[in-house]
Parts: structure tokens; sequence; C-alpha cells
């Protein structure tokens, strides 16, 4: 434990050259319920840089959701500071610095694609023509262009998450928080999806905070993974992998991938020590 | 089917051969049939083609159609041997025949509601045909057993009659239409959905209204309309005014409590997105709470379309100027014109449904997205 704090606190260091996106300090989060407190989240200091992709991971419970959640202003934090693009969540979410991916594409049922993407754009008030200028670029971009027209249901949950992500992107926040968005899918998929995610990190440049509770995907996709653990909810270890940014599924097989996931996966099991 | 004696088919035949040994009407010899050449034709070809169902089952469309056709022909010719005195006295051998007819009827729908085309057209002809050929069936037993066992018109009508009468009195019951349903019903309708509407959108947005007006909303849309009927007259006068307002007291509650339900049916990943886009309380209600509740809300609108008719008619018991669907009822029943009281009811059946289909019609549009209604383009 101490261990890891020091290591949490070198790493952030190392890294302040950088613009911190997201900066959290000495953050608490308790639930109160009828059964007495929840300790969601205890001590979590992070810093994530500008263009950087992290990663949570650990097991349910761990409170990785309610972090990111916590980020969005979804939640409120009991103690401890939080930044958002350098002010607090709250005008982060004002000023839609970010977009908000979750673990179900969550489109609206009564709306095409394109009206779908559009949504966050009618909200914040933009001229129409300028909306679906931009709901065909980012359909374009995540591989839906000739699907404007459909209903959410007439495409395959694959595709709904990728017009779900075009629609976070469209307002073109700095940050994309990602909740688990392929969690439902199966494992091809999945996989497609991943290397298509990557892609768009590389061509947009944005920082991505991203929710699994998938070791390779979290290692594929990362440059650094956040190793968390629960009761208390708190980060146990954290990670960096370099891995080259033009890489493919291919790398899963290299021994650099192996160790990296090694560290993760020791790192869950010690997170999970006490209680089993 | 093969190599199996079709059941229907065999009651068809032996109720049609029974038809053929017993006596027509009270006082005649059996065998009266051989008397009445056209009417032993009929009868030879009801049992023929009951013969043939009881054989060969119906083996399809075509067939079905060709005993329904069978049956519409032998359903002319019991109407006429009701006109050549069968009327009042039918026996034994009328039944029978009628029976034997049912069984044909029986066979051949229900070969016709299987029916199954990947043509559109036809099977929306289909669906169609079956309640209509159906309906106009029972119409036919309905006229049979009225004059068949000579009912008294006071009891019950036979369906001509009650056709004659509306025919006959299409103005008054144009004029009862517009009074009851185009002035009262509409009205009432519109204001008791409409703030129905409003106040659930104040009870949402005001959480204190919830706790407090929802359960008094309850005990109110539990008062019994015949007491408050009355009471509303004295308030609004003997006029159509007064019935809307029953109607808007009726239909006020269902329309409160399906929209407060409504607006928290949308789920929490849906409200954290709009959350997530800083949306305010007024965009969040447009751009998805109301969308999410249209289901409920059509459920009311549905539900209040047929309580608004029933609410309209029955306030009109209580005092009306002479005019109006309630009032006509209430006054032919005394004056013992049970076929203009049917032909009132006729109408507002008529009315009650078309009202209804409408409503269920608009709804199937707004809500196409609901995953009942949904289809893969």
């Amino acid at each position: 434990m101490a261990d890891a704090q020091e290591r949490i606190a070198s790493t952030a260091g190392l890294e302040s050259s950088r613009r911190h996106v997201v900066d959290i300090e000495g953050l608490k989060l308790t639930f109160q319920t009828a059964d007495g407190p929840v300790f969601a989240l205890t001590d979590i200091n992070l810093k994530v840089d500008e263009g950087d992709f992290v990663s949570f991971i650990g097991p349910s419970g761990c409170g990785k959701t309610t972090l990111l959640r916590v980020i969005a202003d979804l939640e409120q934090p009991t103690e401890g500071s939080i930044m958002v693009n350098g002010v607090s969540p709250h005008e982060a979410r004002m000023a839609r610095s970010y977009g908000y991916i979750f673990q179900a594409p969550a489109l609206y049922p009564w709306r095409t694609i394109e009206r779908n993407v559009t949504l966050p754009l009618e909200v914040i008030g933009m001229a129409k023509a300028e909306r679906l200028e931009r709901a065909r670029r980012y359909l374009k971009l995540v591989n839906l262009a000739g699907f404007e027209k459909k209903y959410p249901w007439q495409l395959s949950g694959g595709m709904q998450q990728r017009a779900s992500i075009a629609r976070a992107l469209c307002v073109d926040p700095e940050l994309l928080l990602m909740d688990e968005p392929f969690g439902a899918l199966d494992e091809i998929v999945r996989d497609h999806l991943n290397e298509q995610l990557l892609q768009l990190w590389r061509q947009t440049e944005k920082t991505v905070v991203f929710v699994t509770h998938s070791i390779p995907e979290a290692v594929f996709l990362s440059t650094r993974i956040i190793v968390m653990s629960p009761r208390p909810g708190r980060i146990i270890d954290i990670i960096d992998c370099g891995f080259p940014p033009d890489r493919t599924l291919d790398i899963r097989e290299t021994p650099e991938f192996q160790e990296v996931a090694h560290r993760v996966r020791e790192g869950l099991r010690a997170g999970h020590g006490d209680d089993d | 089917m093969t190599g199996r004696w079709d059941r229907f088919g065999l009651a068809a035949l032996a109720f049609a051969l029974l038809a053929l040994a017993l006596p027509l009407a009270g006082g005649e010899n059996p065998l009266a049939w051989t008397g009445r050449p056209a009417g032993l034709a009929v009868l030879l070809a009801v049992g023929g083609v009951g013969a043939l169902v009881a054989w060969k089952g119906v083996p399809g469309t075509a067939a079905a159609l060709a005993v329904l056709a069978t049956v519409f022909l032998g359903a002319l010719m019991a109407m006429k041997l009701m006109d050549g005195g069968v009327a009042g006295n039918a026996s034994w051998g009328f039944w029978s025949y009628i029976f034997a007819l049912w069984a044909l009827t029986w066979r051949g729908i229900a070969r016709i509601a299987a029916y199954r085309s990947m043509v559109n057209e036809r099977q929306q002809m289909a669906n169609f045909f079956v309640p209509a050929f159906f309906g106009l069936w029972l119409l036919f037993l309905w006229q049979m057993v009225c004059l068949g066992f000579g009912v008294p018109g006071v009891l019950l009508p036979p369906p001509s009659a009650i056709f004659i009468k509306l025919i006959g009195s299409l103005d008054i019951l144009w004029e009862d239409f517009v009074q009851t349903f185009m002035k009262a019903v509409i009205s009432g309708y519109v204001i008791g959905c409409g703030a129905g509407f409003v106040v659930a959108i104040l009870v949402d947005r005001v959480p204190f209204l919830k706790r407090g007006l929802l359960p008094l909303g309850n005990m109110v849309s539990a008062l019994p309309i015949v007491g408050v009927a009355p009471i509303m007259v004295m308030w609004f006068g003997f006029d159509w005014q007064s019935k809307a307002a029953v109607v808007v007291i009726m239909t006020f509650f269902p329309m409160l409590v399906n929209t407060v339900t409504g607006l928290s049916a949308a789920g929490a990943l849906e409200l954290d997105l709009m959350r997530s886009y800083g949306s305010g309380y007024w965009q969040s209600l447009f751009k998805l709470r109301l969308q999410a509740a249209m289901p409920f809300i059509f459920n009311a609108l549905k539900i209040n379309s047929t309580l608004a008719l029933i609410g309209a008619i029955v306030a009109e018991f209580f005092g009306t100027p002479t005019v109006g669907m309630g009032f006509r009822i209430s006054t032919e029943v005394g004056r013992m014109n049970v076929d203009m009281v049917w032909a009132e009811i006729f109408v507002a059946a008529l009315a009650g449904s078309t009202f209804y289909g409408v409503t269920a019609m608009m709804e199937r549009a707004v809500t196409f997205w609901h995953p009942s209604y949904r289809t893969k383009r």
C-alpha cells in the first residue's frame, strides 16, 4: 500500500510538464445508506495529462465507474479537490468539456441516428445546418456514413455504440469519458471497436478516460493503467505502458504485452487478497 | 386430415338430415320441406356440403369460401322461410337447419382465420373478412332467435327492426350525436385531458404537490359519477356544459396519474446523458421525458376516449334539454320504444369505437419507436 502511494506520487511528479486535464487530490466519496456508510472512494490522487489514454481497471465495486462519474459531475465527492480542464467539474460540464459514453448506447429510439448525434448540439442551441454537417462528419469518422436516417433499433449493438461515440465527439470536447463502452458486446465486435477507438484517439488527439474490467482491453488501449481495488475503493497501482501508437491487435501476442498484462493481473490479485 | 372424419362436418350433416325429417314450424307435418321446392334444394345443398366437409374437411381457402357461400345462401333461405310462416312458431326442423349452418360457418371461418399470406393486402383482406363474416353471422342468429321464438320487441327487437328505425330517424340521431358527442364529449375530453396533462407537469416540477395532490386526486377519482352528475347540472345548467363538466372530472385523473407515471419512465442512463450536456429542466422534459412518457399518455387518452362517452350519456339521465343520446335512451325506454334505444346504442358504439380507433392510430404514429410497434425497415 505504502509502496503504491509512493509510486503514485512519483508518477505525478514526473509528468507535470504537460497540462493536466484531470487533477484529483485527496478525493473521498462516501455514500450514506441504511446499512451505514459505504466508502466508495478513498484517498484518490490522480492526474491525467492532455492526450493521455488512461484506463481504470478493477473488480466490480472498486469505484471505477463512480470515479468517472465524479469527473463528469454526475456524483459529488465528499472530500478532496478535483479539477477538470482547469475548472470545477460542474463548470466543465456546463462548458461541455467532456463527452460521456455509457455502458449502453442510450440512443433515444424516437430519433434517427442523425438526430441522436445532433442531440447535444440542439441542447447547446447550434444552428441546424451546422448540426447536420457535424453529424455527417462524425458519423463518417465512426464508419456509420449512410445510416443517418435509420433508427437505433434497426442497427446492431456495435453500430449503436459507435453512434453513441459520434454523439459524444460531436460537441468536440477536450475529454472523452468512457464507461465500459464495449462491455455488452461480443469478443469479435469488441476487438474490432478497440482497434477503431485507438485509431480515433490518434486522429482526434483527445484525452480519454476509459473504464473497463478487461485486462487485454486496458493494456492494448492505454498509455496509463490505474489499477483499483474495492472496500474501500482506492487506487493500488499505476502502470505506464507505452506501446507504439500504430499498434495492431497482434501486439497482444508479444512478451512485452504479456508482461504488462501480468503486472495488471498481479495488482488486481493483490487488491483482492484480503477477502477471499 | 385425411382418413379422419371432421366432427363439425359430421354435425352439419347430421343436423341437415334432422332438419329434413322434422317439421319446420309448429303444426306442420314432418317432411314439410317437400312442399317447398326451393327450400328443399337449399337444404340438400347444405347437406351435400356438410357431407363433403365431414369427409374431406375444409382443405383450403377456396373450399372455405365455397362453404361460406353455401352458408350465405342457406341464411337467405332461412330468412325467406321466416317470412313464409315460420316466424313465431319455428320448430325442431328449422333449428336443426340453423345448427347445420352454424357448424359449416365454424369450419369455414376457422380455415380463413388460419390463412397466412406474405402478400400484405391479401392478409389484410383475410383479417377483415373473419370478424366481418362472424359479425354478420351473429346478427343473423339474433334475427333468427328473435323471429323464430317470437320474442316481444320490448324485450329484444330483431336487428332488422333496429336497422329500419335507425334509417328512419337519422335526423334525430344526428342531433343527439351532435349534442352529446360533438359538444359534451369532445370539449370535456379536451379540457379534462389537457388539464390532467398540465397539472401532471406542475406536479413533476413542484415536488410537494406530488405528495399532497396525488393522494387527494386518487380519492376524487373514486367519486361516483351518478353522485357528481346532478351537482354538475345544478352548477352548470341543463345544457351540454354540465355534461362536459362530468366528462372533465372523469378524464382528468386517468390523464394526471398516467402522465406522472410516464414522466418517470425515462431510464437513468438517458437522464444522465441529458445532465452531461448541461441540459435544463425544460429541455430534458421536451427532448427526453415527454417522449418517453408518450406510451403512458396515449394509454390515458385511450382509456378516456371510452370513459368520456359513458360519462356524457349517464350524465344526461340527470336532466337535459330535450336532445342528447342519454336523454333519448332514458325517455324512449319509458315509452317502450326499445328499437330506438338500440339505435342510440348502436350510434354510441360506433362513435366510441371510432374515437378509440383514431386515438390508437395516432398512438401508433407517435410511438412508432416503442418495441410493441417497431418494424425493421
